[in-house]
């Protein structure tokens, strides 16, 4: 497939805002069950729930650059029922519209405190609304991945590592973010979003080590024999019907030589899952804000790798049939 | 339940693409707008199509064979397109199984391409909407053209006859005959998608002859083994007759 620029910066930026919030509401959930103390976290989770919401905005815009008609995108909320694309279309406003409800709770300290646990812990409206926020997240996560994992012949895509990945890449890379965050608004919770940022960074590399190497192994369904019909081992392709390009040979080719597809491989590697870990780690060692910021910019320039390379590792049955111009 | 279907038959195309133009031909003038080309006469040229016919060479020189091979949509029974589609744009129609996109409700997001295994959409980069072969749907039910004529535009085109058109579903149509007869198959069968176009497989024409099929054994002029005609040097009928 050809990786289209705003798909990337859709799901990385969808991906980083929900993990913001995410990683919002468990330092709020944290505090309200007395894990840690609310008090260091004064003014993070009004201007960090602002941020998660400018991600979640520029994400959709980038959406937009992905229409050929974007004036209609409102009817793309139709068929819900049957496409995960629409759920998305659905599930990402929903979110922003509670991010947006969270982040102004905290913003005015208009809060009330809907009830009173037994053990004394007051839980507050935002509670409630983070907790919704939190369930609409994950939907949101397996909207997004679920448009590419039900996709049945895109094999390197139908599997459930796919859904894993997008919700512990987004996850990792919004928790590096709320660090990042942390460090300038509330220093001292730095370390707890970073212990989770490195937590989720590790799982995020096993989970996507796990889709490489099941995607190095597949073998394809389909071949040129199943394509025309023909049963015959030797058939080649003389023309494929024109000389010039068209949507097919466009859309599903990304054009770049195999050594730059495995060059990007081995950079997201790098720069999305070992560099962030090793400056996170660092951070938790020594307490410096400046590789919170280093880790933040390579994580998210590696998930863009990532991304990349997620579509053009993906080889799509209907390449079968455009092997040779004329 | 209808479902009408194109067939395909590999023995007989010969690659002309008659279909391919008749069908650019028709859909680019129909009432659902233009299938634009861009820069037809300059060097960049590329161009919105229903349908195109490929070439493939089948075995090893000197024992090759030629196939000639058009691909459209193949109105799928169970089109993974459709569902997919995010506005209701793509759709499958209950009374005659025709996939169709609605291009005035097309968002043009591509998804539907991405969920066809036969890559039969093409993105129209002017309109900036899915397009997909129609089966001529504005042809086939437009009572004011000659019955014969209610036919897609390709298989109108076709010089050969390599194109048959009908409902599948219904087991004494032509179609359906063809595919049941002729051994009539679906690509790509292994994604379950149930493609209505068939095609059928090229097929050799075998004449076993036996040696007693050359000579008759029961002649009855070799009964009595006399030979039927004079032997040579001896006077035939036409040298003793004038006609």
């Amino acid at each position: 497939m050809r990786p289209a620029a705003s798909v990337i910066l859709l799901t990385t930026l969808l991906g980083a805002g929900q993990g913001l919030f995410l990683a919002v509401f468990t330092h709020q959930a944290h505090a309200l069950l007395g894990v840690i103390s609310p008090e260091g976290a004064k003014g993070f989770h009004g201007p960090a729930s602002v941020v998660a919401l400018a991600l979640l905005a520029a994400g959709l815009v980038a959406s937009f650059f992905h229409l050929g008609r974007p004036e209609r995108a409102w009817r793309s909320a139709a068929k819900w029922r049957t496409s995960w694309l629409s759920r998305e279309v659905i599930v990402l406003p929903a979110f922003m519209g509670t991010v947006f409800l969270y982040g102004a709770m905290h913003l005015t300290g208009v809060n009330p405190v809907i009830l009173r646990l037994p053990g004394g812990v007051a839980v507050d409206a935002s509670v409630v609304v983070g907790v919704a926020g939190t369930i609409l997240a994950f939907a949101l996560f397996v909207c997004t991945a679920m448009i590419y994992a039900c996709l049945r012949f895109l094999r390197e895509w139908h599997s459930p590592l796919t859904v894993a990945n997008y919700v512990l890449l987004g996850t990792a890379s919004g928790f590096t973010l709320a660090a990042a965050l942390a460090a300038r608004l509330a220093p001292a919770e730095a370390p707890f979003f970073a212990g989770w940022a490195l937590a989720f960074t590790v799982l995020g590399a096993v989970s996507r080590g796990a889709s490489l190497a099941r995607n190095a192994r597949l073998r394809p369904v389909s071949s040129l024999q199943t394509a025309i019909g023909v049963r015959h081992p030797v058939i080649r392709q003389i023309s494929q019907g024109f000389t010039a390009g068209s949507f097919n040979t466009r859309e599903f080719f990304h054009g770049q030589a195999m050594s730059l597809v495995r060059s990007v491989k081995w950079l997201f590697l790098l720069f999305a899952f070992a560099i962030p870990a090793a400056l996170l780690a660092s951070h938790l060692a020594s307490g410096s804000a400046v590789v919170l910021a280093a880790a933040l910019v390579a994580q998210m320039a590696g998930l863009m790798a990532e991304r990349w390379f997620f579509f053009a590792e993906a080889n799509h049955p209907q390449n079968i049939y455009y092997q040779a111009v004329a | 339940m209808t479902q009408l279907a194109l067939v395909i038959d590999l023995n007989v195309c010969v690659g002309c693409h008659a279909c391919v133009t008749s069908c650019k031909e028709w859909n680019t003038s129909g009432e659902a707008g233009p299938l634009p080309d861009t820069n037809a006469y300059g060097e960049m040229y590329a161009g919105t199509f229903f349908n195109r016919v490929q070439t493939y060479e089948v075995g090893c020189y000197p024992a090759t064979e030629t196939v000639h091979f058009p691909k459209s949509c193949l109105h799928c029974e169970d089109p993974p397109c459709v569902p997919v589609c995010p506005t209701g744009a793509s759709y499958k129609r209950k009374e005659d199984g025709i996939v169709l996109v609605d291009y005035d409700k097309c968002i043009g997001c591509k998804y539907c391409s991405w969920a066809c295994p036969y890559g039969a959409r093409e993105l129209d980069d002017q309109n900036r909407v899915m397009k997909k072969c129609t089966l001529c749907v504005d042809r086939i039910y437009d009572t004011g053209l000659a019955p014969q004529d209610r036919r897609p535009a390709c298989v109108m085109a076709c010089p050969t006859s390599a194109r048959l058109f009908g409902d599948i579903h219904d087991p004494e149509s032509e179609v359906s005959r063809a595919i049941r007869e002729e051994g009539g198959y679906p690509l790509m069968p292994e994604w379950g998608t149930h493609p209505a176009n068939h095609y059928l497989p090229r097929r050799k024409t075998h004449v076993r002859i036996h040696a007693d099929e050359l000579e008759r054994a029961d002649n009855p002029l070799k009964v009595d083994r006399q030979q039927p005609r004079p032997a040579k040097g001896e006077p035939t009928l036409d040298d003793a007759v004038t006609w």
